[in-house]
């Protein structure tokens, strides 16, 4: 309720009461998309498949673009050679959700952000999920390494990264 | 209202400019035409512009071009948006913006990845939550006098914002705008038709700018809004204005969630990067201080009907410059006031000076 006016004309609804006893059409539009990966796209999700990340190089500014990219944004040019970045990383910043899609809450928080691939030009990077963290250990900055699915599990998408977590003392 | 304000009909104007943000709100494409006649755009040049969440500001600033280039004396420029109509929230909505392959199987919510903005800019800024807080409290109270505040409430404090339901983390309930209905609409015309027609305390478009960053939002430090400042710089130079902490006597930034006012204040020039906090904290602006912000009560104290939220910023610039704030009136004299709108995925805002 505002504070300029006591009482809204009418009556005040609830999402339920929406559904129920308002005009409302309920349908499931069969409206399929086949998304093309295009060429950078591609490559990239067949190397996740092969449990690697890999970005493209642009010679005129030298960045190491990641996700990778057939054209460079910045010099506004074909990119020309493809590179492997690093499956570690650090976290740029993070949030930890605790609600769904739909703003409903979820039991147990979710916990995401931004890595900056090794490798990469600084600051590049992806958004993904993190484990093994809890909010007391989760920080801006710490070291993070990818957590893949087994071989035969993985489908070429960037959920054949589980997660990432904390760079424990042996690399991979 | 708008053309009351004005003292003229639909017969006077020229052209018509629509606004709204993502046609799944209203669950019906083309929305632009389904409003059409409501908006009086029939039989006359009528076109929708869209920039995500930065409408708001982007489509008066395309009234204004229609009226600068010469080609119309008067243009009427109406937003609309209607959130109500997604059930059971329209949250669910914003899944189809992000990209089907990088971002998509994560199944985001949006306000991941504004609570992802607001900790990087906490974290290099060592900015304190209560700091963040303090922007809800404002600009709930500022909204007090505003006839179409939502959430409006005199008596919050930080501590209510500090105890409100987590939401994503550091993003609290009251840090978050309301999703809201609503419409707005604003009358721009040509030096000649002011003239002419004897219009008491005019309000002038002093500059107007727009910018964008990459899409690719992963590469790039959130820590400040880089597009934000270069669509100030371009603003500011047209409004010849070479000092904006001087030069600007109060500003309406963008507030879907309270520490974008703060983000946003930095990104107009408006304070040193990382000084929002403090300046917030010691008062400067509250209403009655130095740089009052969103006295209109922004978009935490009336709402967020995302395009129309036009009528909160580029509004308030109207009744503030003109003396018509009412009890929402800076107490001392405002000359010169600046707003801007963010949108798309964080990488947009349109930004406009206007002077008395």
């Amino acid at each position: 309720m505002t504070a300029a006016g006591k009482a809204w004309p009418g009556v005040e609804l609830t999402a339920q009461e929406f559904y129920e006893k308002v005009t409302a059409v309920t349908y499931r539009p069969e409206a399929k998309f086949s998304w093309s990966a295009g060429e950078a796209m591609s490559r990239f999700l067949a190397e996740l498949k092969n449990g690697r990340l890999i970005a493209r190089a642009c010679r005129s500014c030298g960045r190491i673009l990641f996700p990778p990219r057939m054209f460079c944004e910045e010099c506004f040019r074909p990119t020309d050679a493809w590179t492997y970045v690093q499956d570690t990383g650090t976290i740029e910043t993070y949030s930890i959700s605790y609600i769904d899609l739909d703003a409903r809450r979820i039991p147990a928080p979710v916990y995401v952000g931004v890595v900056s691939v090794d490798g990469a030009s600084p600051k590049m990077g992806m958004m993904h999920y993190f484990g093994e963290v809890t909010e007391k250990t989760i920080r801006i900055g710490m070291r993070v390494q990818a957590v893949w699915k087994p071989p035969r599990e993985r489908v070429g998408s960037v959920l054949d990264i589980r997660f990432w977590r904390p760079v424990r003392g042996v690399r991979r | 209202m708008a053309l009351d304000s004005a003292g003229l009909t639909i017969d006077d104007i020229d052209a018509v400019v629509f606004g709204s943000a993502p046609d799944a709100f209203d669950g019906i494409h083309m929305k632009g035409e389904n409003v059409l006649d409501g908006c009086g755009g029939v039989g006359k040049p009528y076109v929708r512009v869209f920039t995500g969440g930065g409408t708001g500001v982007f489509s008066p600033i395309a009234g204004y071009w229609h009226v600068a280039s010469g080609m119309f004396d008067t243009v009427l420029v109406v937003n609309e948006e209607k959130m109500s109509s997604c059930q059971p929230h329209p949250q669910s909505v914003f899944g189809h913006i992000w990209d089907p392959i990088l971002d998509r199987p994560l199944r985001p919510n949006l306000v991941w990845i504004f609570a992802m903005e607001m900790n990087r800019y906490m974290t290099v800024h060592n900015v304190r939550y209560e700091d963040v807080a303090a922007v809800a409290v404002k600009n709930k109270r500022n909204a007090v006098a505003h006839p179409c505040a939502q959430l409006a409430d005199p008596n919050i404090t930080v501590e209510d914002v500090m105890n409100s339901e987590l939401m994503v983390w550091p993003v609290r309930r009251l840090d978050i705008s309301p999703p809201s209905d609503g419409a707005s609409a604003l009358v721009i015309a040509s030096e000649d038709v002011v003239r002419k027609r004897k219009v008491e305390s005019p309000v002038w478009f002093a500059g107007v700018g727009w910018n964008i960053d990459s899409t690719m939002w992963t590469d790039r430090d959130l820590v400040f809004p880089e597009y934000l400042a270069n669509a100030a710089k371009m603003a500011y130079k047209q409004a010849r204005i070479d000092d904006p902490r001087k030069q600007i006597d109060f500003a309406e930034p963008y507030d879907p969630f309270d520490y974008k006012e703060l983000h946003h204040m930095e990104g107009l020039l408006l304070c040193e990067k990382g000084e929002a906090p403090r300046l917030t904290r010691e008062g400067v602006t509250q209403r009655d201080g130095d740089l009052p912000t969103c006295p209109s009560g922004g978009l935490l104290g009336v709402g967020n009907p995302i395009a129309a939220t036009m009528g909160i910023k580029v509004g308030e610039l109207y009744w503030q410059l003109s003396g018509q704030a009412g009890q929402r009136q800076i107490p001392h004299e405002v000359r010169t006031g600046v707003t801007n709108a963010w949108g798309d995925l964080m990488q947009f805002s349109s930004v406009v000076v206007m002077r008395s």
